[in-house]
């Protein structure tokens, strides 16, 4: 048996084991010290999965190509980032323990297991692993009510979304006599083959994925949960679990149920539309930037959600770059939300934003470089992503969601010029305090890869092909 | 490689944003960064000019083609490149962006005084984006351009405007956003039809009649928008009145002609039926634009607002000379862009002056003037002159050159366009009059005081390509002759193709 096919799942979680024997037996504050392993361990993994052979193991469950590889360093960058983001803020709010980075380095191991998952099996323990560690991160801030409130909610709805999942896969189960992705695809290859009952399964499977994606008309946590949690964990949320769920949202559809596309590209197509329009018009009487940021995930969902509708290689190509330049220009956003902080306290209304420009222009021009950037203006990073959804939509004949697209980018600029307007035309209020070395380290990193990834694009878009080729039968 | 031997247009584009970089990295008190600031862009700009002139030295005007050609691959798996080049038709307009830009800075050193260096900066992010407009060969490269213009302008307004800045920085992004996403699905469908979206190619691309009908709509909504064409230019007034001086010498000198500029470039020669189909409705749009903003022109009480009133009038003409399909018409309609963009940004420079001794534009605060300010009220009349057109300005030749296509087409075409000539006199004349004649009696203005040295350096280039243009013109003409001759010849042949097409159905 091929066992090291999971070589990096396995050392990431030994030691994450390792990180939390440590931190229980150290007396002393150990979260520092826990934080920089879980980076490193990041790192080590993010280098094991680059050099990792491609193949299948453990019967068929578990699968590395391309596609996974390329989402594993994806969600992995996500998730480095945005614990880097919680390092200040967490200490400066007083929950920095050592439990958080082994959180999310568990959490970031359900991820990378549904990625790779190639059975309905392994996709729900990966993705039951994940969510349980979510859970805990989104309540984290314990003896904050609407942190708690949070984690409670998303707990719950997070569960029913599960159970829905785990109905559609033993409907799929019963109505195939097999979980296997391939075989699956085998017994599928005439869509004629598939009975009603089937069909149902592929729906709530469906359904279940999109409430991980918080596509519409699922995403009625979202905004609560974004708002609620402590913001680092915001930026988790928004980052690396998109891009896990997304991901398997692409294989499952892709792979198993690729020839099925007349049956489920429809749903995909209204939930698109449906996300990108309350996306762009939730958002406008929004006044909290988290939750602002959390209409504007469930838009950029709808974007990604269109390239899947496509069906085609050019489509997922589309759907993976988009999920890379969104990963980014959200964890730099978050990292300009995360400093804004005044007098020792976090503030996150917008019209705390107000003047900006004048009290600390360097982090205003980032924030407004990625609000151009998520309103998909050129020449950000953000209109490139859209374009190539939007290549892909027409080239698959899909005009509507390509018109719907470019209308609702517009009605979306709206406001994210509104928080540039707040920044750079209103009158100042006070200053946030100095913000930390680790917050203008990302928030650099991210605004320069937004600003000149128009430069040479060629690396990320020619992985994303390699990525998407593989998973379709 | 080309011409020049070197990627010429895209060390043009391209450098202003190297001088930006440099501004970002200064360091020191505010009065040492603003300085600098101003220094180095001023000098960027001008290095730059100088670069365009070399363009303009080095281009061939015989020949109709693109010169100084570059291509890079940039998106291979989707066939889109940066490619650029210039034509006749393009190249005076990089030379225009190039010029009003260190004039524009030059007449901005003293106003600015807040937040100077983000000031510079967006003016030089602001020129790259225009010349990289105006040189693209690539659509999608073109798209970019053209829409990232709104970043910097929307901060020029928003941040250094007047009191109603925020409305009108706003209500101008979110106006032209919206013309320019429809243009984006007008580029996705010619991308899907011809495989490309390499401009010389698609010049030679024909495609279906009823496709294009669709298309020229999706054009028209963005380059109406930013020509501005009635109805849809109430952004303009807004934006004009409220931005820094400046700011509307851009937007009236080179944003508005990015508007012309792509009707000649992408719906009169890609779309040659529906261009036909539709020039009715453009010239009824067009005439509607000319009589009507002149009339509003003449009420107005606040300076910018006439001029950014008779600028819509102004690219009403333009719109009626690009329609009349004949190479009169569409040589008067360049000529009058390119004057438009040189006299009505004066015009805004002449507000700017008196604005920024008394911080106000109603007409009624001025009066007298020349009694105090005899070089003001010279240099004031010069651009009034070429605003109404006076024969040996530049406004002439292009609205001559315009009516005279327009006769080819119908009468009552040249005679309503042509009656945009009277009423401007009018306005422009009735504002000159109530500013700079009539008795010098408001006590601010006794001890006013005429043009400093600054301001001559400002206006003196102006004046100079204002009579050149006039008493001159063929050393502008020459250059897109050639080009234009091509274009008319090239959309005749496509009608009558298409007329023997729908022959043979018959």
């Amino acid at each position: 048996m091929n066992w090291t096919i999971a070589l990096p799942e396995i050392v990431l979680a030994s030691t994450g084991m390792a990180i939390l024997v440590y931190g229980v037996l150290r007396k002393q504050d150990s979260a520092p010290l826990c934080t920089m392993f879980t980076i490193g361990a990041f790192l080590i993994t993010a280098l094991l999965v680059v050099s990792g052979a491609a193949g299948a193991g453990y019967n068929g469950q578990f699968t590395v190509d391309a596609f996974s590889s390329f989402n594993k360093l994806l969600l992995l960058a996500g998730a480095g980032l945005s614990l880097v983001l919680s390092i200040d803020w967490n200490e400066k709010q007083g929950i920095a323990r050592f439990e958080y980075p082994i959180l999310m380095l568990f959490a970031v191991i359900g991820m990378m297991t549904m990625v790779s998952a190639s059975n309905l099996m392994t996709l729900y323990l990966g993705l039951e692993l994940q969510s349980l560690s979510l859970y805990v991160l989104a309540a984290f801030a314990r003896d904050d009510l609407r942190s708690s409130e949070a984690g409670l909610k998303y707990f719950v709805l997070s569960g029913l979304a599960s159970g829905l999942l785990l109905y559609g896969v033993s409907l799929v189960y019963g109505f195939s006599g097999t979980m296997d992705f391939n075989q699956l695809a085998t017994l599928l290859a005439a869509p004629a083959a598939a009975s009603p009952g089937l069909i149902v399964g592929i729906v709530f499977v469906l359904v279940g994925l999109a409430f991980k994606v918080s596509a519409v008309p699922f995403h009625m946590w979202t905004p609560d949960v974004y708002e609620g949690a402590p913001a680092p964990v915001t930026a988790f949320f928004a980052t690396a679990p998109k891009v896990a769920a997304m991901a398997l949202l692409l294989r499952v559809m892709a792979t198993p149920f690729g020839h099925l596309l007349a049956s489920w590209q429809s749903l995909i197509v209204i939930m698109a539309i449906a996300s990108m329009v309350l996306g762009a018009l939730a958002a406008i009487g929004q006044t909290n930037i988290k939750r602002l940021m959390a209409y504007s995930s469930i838009g950029h969902m709808g974007y990604a959600l269109a390239g899947l509708a496509v069906g085609t290689p050019a489509g997922v190509r589309g759907v993976l770059v988009y999920m890379v330049i969104y990963v980014i220009m959200t964890a730099g956003t978050f990292g300009c939300i995360l400093a804004m902080r005044r007098d020792g306290k976090p503030v996150e209304r917008i019209s705390d934003l107000s003047g900006l420009a004048t009290n600390d222009p360097a982090l205003a021009m980032a924030l407004a470089v990625f609000m151009f950037s998520l309103a998909g203006i050129p020449l950000m990073s953000g209109f490139f992503a859209k374009l190539y959804i939007f290549l892909a939509a027409v080239q698959g004949g899909l005009w509507t969601l390509a018109v719907v697209g470019v209308l609702t980018s517009v009605i979306g600029a709206f406001y994210y010029i509104r928080i540039v307007k707040v920044m750079y035309f209103d009158a100042p209020a006070g200053a946030f305090d100095r913000r930390a070395q680790s917050l203008s380290v990302v928030v650099a990193a991210t605004g320069l890869f937004t600003v000149f990834f128009f430069l040479y694009p060629a690396p990320i878009v020619n992985a994303a092909q390699l990525a998407a080729a593989v998973i379709f039968r | 490689m080309n011409a020049a031997g070197f990627p010429l247009l895209s060390l043009i584009t391209w450098l202003p944003l190297v001088g930006g970089l440099v501004i970002m990295c200064v360091r020191g008190d505010e009065e040492t960064v603003a300085s600098n600031a101003r220094w180095t862009a001023l000098w960027t700009s001008l290095i730059v000019l100088v670069l365009s002139l070399v363009l303009w030295v080095k281009f061939d005007p015989s020949d109709g083609g693109f010169q100084f050609v570059e291509s890079v691959t940039w998106m291979p798996e989707y066939k889109v490149g940066y490619k650029m080049g210039v034509d006749g038709i393009s190249v005076l307009f990089v030379l225009l962006s190039t010029v009003l830009v260190p004039v524009c800075i030059l007449a901005s050193w003293e106003s600015i005084q807040t937040k100077v260096r983000e000031f510079m900066l967006a003016f030089l992010i602001l020129e790259t984006m225009m010349v990289g407009m105006f040189c693209a060969l690539d659509f999608i490269v073109f798209y970019m351009f053209f829409e990232a213009v709104l970043i910097p302008m929307y901060l020029i307004i928003g941040v250094w405007g007047g009191p109603r800045r925020v409305y009108a920085a706003v209500k101008f992004f979110l106006y032209t956003l919206t013309g320019s996403v429809l243009m984006l699905l007008a580029l996705l469908a010619m991308w899907l039809y011809a495989g490309t979206t390499d401009i010389p190619t698609l010049l030679t691309t024909s495609f279906p009649a009823g496709m294009q009908k669709w298309l020229f709509l999706a054009f028209l909504a963005s380059f109406a928008v930013k020509v501005p064409m009635w109805p849809v230019h109430t952004w303009l007034p807004d934006a004009h009145v409220e931005a820094p001086t400046a700011g509307s010498v851009i937007l009236a000198g080179v944003l508005l002609k990015m508007g012309g500029y792509g009707f000649l470039r992408f719906s009169i020669p890609m779309l040659p039926d529906a261009s036909a189909y539709f020039a009715p409705l453009m010239f009824t749009l067009s005439v509607v634009a000319v009589i009507y903003t002149s009339l509003v022109a003449l009420a107005q009480e606040d300076m910018k607002k006439l001029i950014a009133y008779s600028s819509v009038a102004h690219m009403g003409i333009v719109t009626i000379g690009m329609f009349t399909f004949n190479e009169q018409g569409i040589q008067g309609a360049l000529f009058q862009m390119i004057s438009h963009g040189v006299v009505s940004g004066a015009l805004f420079l002449v507000v700017g002056v008196v604005y920024d001794r008394i911080h106000s534009r109603d007409i009624a605060r001025y009066g007298g003037l020349a009694d105090r300010m005899p070089g003001y009220a010279f240099t004031f009349m010069v651009f009034t002159m070429a605003s109404v057109g006076l024969p040996g300005t530049a406004g002439f030749v292009g609205e001559f050159l315009v009516i005279i296509g327009a006769l080819k087409v119908s009468f009552w075409l040249a005679l309503l366009g042509g009656s945009g000539m009277i009423l401007g006199a009018a306005y422009m004349l009735y504002l000159y009059r109530r500013v700079v004649f009539g008795r010098l009696v408001k006590a601010d203005l006794m001890h006013i005081l005429d043009l400093s040295p600054r301001e001559w350096a400002v206006f003196a280039p102006l004046i100079v390509l204002t009579m050149w243009m006039g008493i001159y013109p063929s050393s502008f003409t020459s250059f897109w002759e050639s080009s234009v001759a091509a274009m008319v010849k090239h959309h005749t042949a496509a009608l009558a193709t298409a007329v023997k097409v729908a022959g043979g159905l018959h």
